[in-house]
């Protein structure tokens, strides 16, 4: 019985954080962070580099 | 089978099933191979998707964005990271430590380096598991704290972690693109120095220590660390097969006390647990039960 609900507690939790992150990442796509993304991404980071 | 089993994982020089998808993955993540010859970075469309492993942005094949340098530019910008850290989240619930373990392109490095011959060291518990912390150090400080609020002279949020430790940004990045760029090396100075300093010492701890950096260091492990319990992925040992040989626990390049706790934040889901098993006990796939709670049959170990 307890088993059974830590069960579907833990299923729950994951089911939660699962749609957490797609709301998250489709917000960041509504404020067009994907394209701030894109936009570093494509450019030489000189600090990754060790330019910096 | 016991005989086939090992024979399998031993025998034969016959490549691993993991080791084959960390190649693909490599491969497919720094598939623009006309960036090395040119030392130019791609910059198509698929750059604005963040990989679920620590790949620099700044490595002339890479194909996408590095979820931890492209955490520390939104973190820069003042605005909360909306879009990454929901990748981050979802790579982290659907795969937990899976991502480590089979398609990072700096740990196949690591594991490619332990595999030379030379004598290996374990590291004692007493600093082990204090050391095991600093990743979580590391992904608070260098990744949230300082790209969020340290300022420095110039009026910039410079991407902490990028700068003084990820080596796989000097190893995948900085490297090929000095080789490439002499404009580049007449630029490169003591920030240069050190981070080839650090990745020269993660490299050589890699052929003592397995995955040094994973273990100790990695923000990225650490983030999806926090969801191996509860991932959609799971490892799984079923009591009744387990004979207690520890053979599991032997092989396993994390130290993780498999027999205890299959699926430890630790746990990279490489494998070699369940490719050393004798009977079969380990198994891992997507499933609804979960570590620490046995259902019937079979018994996700507490």
């Amino acid at each position: 019985m307890r088993r059974n609900k830590e069960q579907a507690a833990i299923t729950w939790l994951r089911i939660g954080a699962l749609a957490a992150a797609v709301c998250l990442a489709g917000a960041g796509l509504m404020r067009r962070e994907h394209l701030e993304v894109l936009a570093k991404a494509v450019r030489i980071c000189l600090e990754c580099i060790g330019i910096g | 089978m016991h005989r086939d089993r090992m024979k399998k994982e031993k025998g034969g020089g016959k490549i691993s099933f993991q080791r084959k998808v960390q190649f693909l993955s490599a491969v497919l993540l720094n598939g623009y191979a006309a960036g090395f010859a040119k030392g130019k970075l791609f910059t198509g469309k698929s750059k604005a998707f963040c990989v679920p492993v620590l790949n620099c942005y700044s490595c002339p094949g890479a194909l996408g964005a590095c979820p931890v340098g492209s955490l520390q530019a939104s973190l820069a910008g003042r605005r909360f990271p909306f879009y990454v850290l929901g990748l981050l989240m979802l790579f982290g619930v659907v795969l937990g430590r899976l991502a480590c373990g089979l398609l990072c392109p700096f740990g196949l490095v690591q594991d490619l380096l332990h595999k030379i011959p030379v004598p290996k060291w374990k590291v004692p518990g007493r600093i082990d598991r204090p050391a095991r912390s600093l990743k979580y150090v590391v992904l608070l400080v260098l990744v949230i704290f300082l790209p969020a609020f340290a300022v420095t002279k110039s009026g910039v949020n410079p991407p902490y972690f990028c700068k003084y430790l990820c080596p796989a940004g000097t190893l995948g990045g900085g490297i090929p693109l000095m080789i490439t760029d002499p404009v580049l090396r007449e630029l490169a100075g003591f920030l240069f120095d050190w981070k080839v300093l650090v990745l020269v010492l993660i490299l050589t701890s890699s052929l003592f220590i397995h995955r040094p950096f994973c273990r100790y260091l990695c923000p990225l492990g650490a983030f999806y660390s926090v969801f191996n319990r509860f991932s959609f992925y799971q490892m799984h040992l079923e009591r009744t097969k387990c004979v207690g040989c520890k053979a599991c626990e032997r092989s396993c390049p994390m130290a993780v006390e498999v027999t205890k706790n299959i699926n430890s934040p630790e746990c990279i889901r490489c494998g070699k647990c369940r490719s050393v098993c004798p009977t079969g006990a380990i198994s891992g796939g997507f499933s609804r039960n979960v570590s620490g709670i046995p259902s019937e049959g079979s018994e996700n170990m507490p």
